[in-house]
């Protein structure tokens, strides 16, 4: 392995399409978090999304559509869990599990006559560029436009958190649930549309492992990443533009154990792949060590079931 | 209180109902699918032996994880523990591969349990000292676990006569399981479970122990002030839950399994989650729930074999059980409402 500066721009392209479903799947999960709520079942969300977007694409041959039904099937599924935690009161730890689950079950079940089919290639924009600038063309260059969003993503998050009203709204349900309803705000359906909202992005994020990144069905190809958004939540304390530098953190952790595989790295794969996993658990011994930054930071009614007395 | 147990049968009920909702979008006759579902596979004695077979590591991890969950403590990686004791029984089994003893079988269910216990605590220690979100280690360690058996018995453990299949030696006679009848599956560890069962419901109804462990479930706020210490009571209540799954593990690798691979467990870990909320973490009510469950699994086989549906209806039906058992709780909280209402009427 050469460390050639073009090698290294390769590299970081590499690690920022890995960061990918977990920076949309993370972005989600924060809204929905930073409204009082706790989603588990995103993984769930995901796997669904990934299965719904990739059938589609079989079906109808249209990536644009396959990446719109993902969506709206991350949407669909994430009804099931804010009917259940916002109409029927359910408790949110459970109702998660209850989704990832379900969702892996009812994927693997939908997805069996798409297991082996060859996925289509997705275009990327800016392909040329890529090739002719050293260095910055693949790191900035010839990415797919889901790519893109996601980069895009935690700034647009931020700024809707701080500047405009509706984050202020979802901010205020998230902290101070009573207070809120008192002003006059519709806390269950403010808390309905962020649920909403996170099973989109989650649904994104499969549809982007599923037709862009692996491009193909595999059961269970979400491996556990769902669960690493998750964790990703809590290491970025609840703030967008700290999901995005973990995301990279990950994204690079994944790439690097992929290459010292492939270099044949005198460490059994198996402890390689074991790194992430390994990581997420040291990143969230560090992060929640200082209790009172944690509590700080935490939307102070997430997980508590809220309900309005008529 | 009595609809407090009622409620699961109505989530059953409303599970069977939706799976044959699913069977006809599927193609199929709802009727005849679900009798090959929830019948067939228990029509004959075999069949039996099979459901009580899958029921024991359900209804193992579930009473263990029922400390867990009555107190607050969301261990959610119950897989992992399994599949950590499995390692630490299955180490000890592989020592005597060449050996016959009545001492084999106890120290390898002995270490399978410590296997369980050791790995619990790490998201228990965790939490306790450094404030770590137990849902996310405990899962997180799932992932390490599968990966840590994978190379075990890809590499150092496998069979070296094995032709490179990714499996260990076959345990010696001395480190299975007694089977209980002739031709049928079914084994010991059963006895194990109920041993569990009769254990739990001492500890959370008869001991001071479990006094606390209800107290905390109810009222962090009451456990303080009430000045039980909740950092000792945090671990021991996973070391339970580990050791359960541990010795779940050890279950299965020393009964109908022999030898370590790389599937020793269908998701029980997980699936054990649902157990333990429809048996409403009640000690007896989790042996009724583990049967359910182990019959969609039962159920989810047999309909793959007569009716090519994959097996997944399983989780599908597993998920379900869940979500409407969640949702039937809100029949609960209305009355607790309604009485509510009564009891102000009463007042005024």
């Amino acid at each position: 392995m050469s460390l050639d500066i073009s090698f290294i721009g390769i590299l970081i392209g590499s690690i920022m399409a890995s960061s990918v479903p977990l920076i949309l799947a993370a972005s989600g999960e924060l809204i929905t978090e930073r409204s009082g709520v706790l989603n588990l079942g995103v993984e769930g969300m995901m796997i669904i999304g990934a299965i719904s977007g990739f059938a589609l694409m079989v079906i109808t041959d249209n990536l644009f559509i396959a990446i719109v039904g993902s969506m709206l099937s991350g949407v669909i599924i994430s009804i099931i869990f804010g009917f259940l935690t916002q109409s029927l009161l359910t408790n949110h730890v459970a109702t998660g599990l209850a989704l990832t689950i379900f969702g892996i079950g009812l994927s693997a079940m939908l997805g069996k006559n798409f297991v082996g089919i060859p996925g289509k290639e997705f275009p990327i924009l800016f392909s040329s560029l890529r090739e002719s600038i050293p260095f910055f063309g693949p790191i900035l260059f010839g990415h797919s436009i889901v790519l893109y969003f996601a980069f895009a993503l935690p700034f647009l998050t931020n700024y809707f958190l701080k500047k405009t009203k509706l984050g202020l709204i979802v901010r205020a349900v998230g902290d101070s649930p009573v207070s809120a309803s008192n002003q006059g705000i519709n806390v269950i359906l403010v808390r309905y549309c962020c649920i909403l909202y996170g099973g989109a992005m989650c649904g994104l994020a499969g549809a982007y492992l599923s037709l862009i990144y692996t491009p193909q069905w595999i059961e269970n190809m979400t491996a556990g990443r769902g669960w690493i958004a998750l964790a990703l939540v809590v290491f970025a304390t609840w703030s967008p533009i700290k999901v995005l530098i973990g995301a990279l953190i990950f994204g690079g952790i994944t790439i690097l154990q992929l290459h010292m595989q492939a270099i044949g790295f005198r460490i059994p794969v198996q402890f390689l792949s074991a790194l992430p996993y390994l990581m997420t658990i040291i990143v969230l011994v560090v992060i929640s060590r200082d209790s009172r930054k944690i509590k700080l930071n935490t939307p102070s009614s997430l997980g508590r079931i809220f309900y309005k007395e008529k | 209180m009595a609809l407090y147990f009622f409620t699961p049968f109505i989530a059953i009920i409303l599970t069977i109902l939706g799976g044959g909702i699913i069977f006809y979008i599927l193609g199929f006759n709802p009727i005849e699918a679900l009798k090959f579902y929830f019948i067939t596979p228990i029509s004959n004695l075999y069949g039996f032996s099979e459901l009580l077979l899958k029921a024991t590591p359900l209804c193992l991890i579930a009473i263990g994880l029922s400390f867990c969950f009555k107190s607050n403590n969301w261990n959610i990686g119950a897989e992992g523990q399994l599949t950590f004791g499995a390692i630490v029984g299955g180490g000890v089994a592989l020592l005597f591969y060449n050996q016959e003893g009545f001492y084999i079988l106890p120290l390898v269910i002995l270490a399978g349990a410590i296997g369980g216990m050791i790995f619990a605590l790490i998201p228990a220690i965790l939490k306790t000292y450094f404030n770590t979100n137990e849902i996310l280690v405990s899962l997180m360690l799932v992932y390490v676990s599968k990966l840590l058996l994978d190379y075990l018995v890809v590499g150092p453990w496998s069979n070296p006569e094995g032709f490179n299949f990714p499996e260990t030696r076959q345990f010696s006679d001395s480190s299975r399981m007694p089977l209980l009848f002739e031709g049928l599956r079914i084994h010991a560890g059963i006895f194990l479970a109920l041993a569990a069962v009769m254990l739990s419901w001492f500890i959370l109804y008869k001991t001071y122990l479990g006094f606390q462990i209800k107290v905390s479930g109810l009222s962090l706020k009451t456990a303080k002030y009430a000045g039980f210490k909740g950092k000792t009571m945090i671990l021991v209540v996973f070391m339970i839950s580990g050791a359960c799954a541990g010795l779940a593990g050890v279950g299965e690798i020393t009964g109908p399994i022999g030898q370590l691979h790389r599937m020793i467990s269908p998701d029980y870990g997980f699936t054990a989650i649902i157990v333990a909320f429809l048996g409403r973490l009640n000690p007896f009510g989790i042996i009724f729930a583990s049967l359910v469950v182990a019959l969609t699994y039962l159920g989810a086989e047999t309909t793959q074999i007569f009716l090519q549906i994959p097996k997944y209806t399983g989780q599908v039906f597993q998920g379900m059980i869940l979500f409407f058992l969640l949702a039937s709780d809100y029949l609960l909280f209305f009355k607790v409402k309604i009485l509510n209402l009564k009891k102000n009427e009463l007042r005024h």
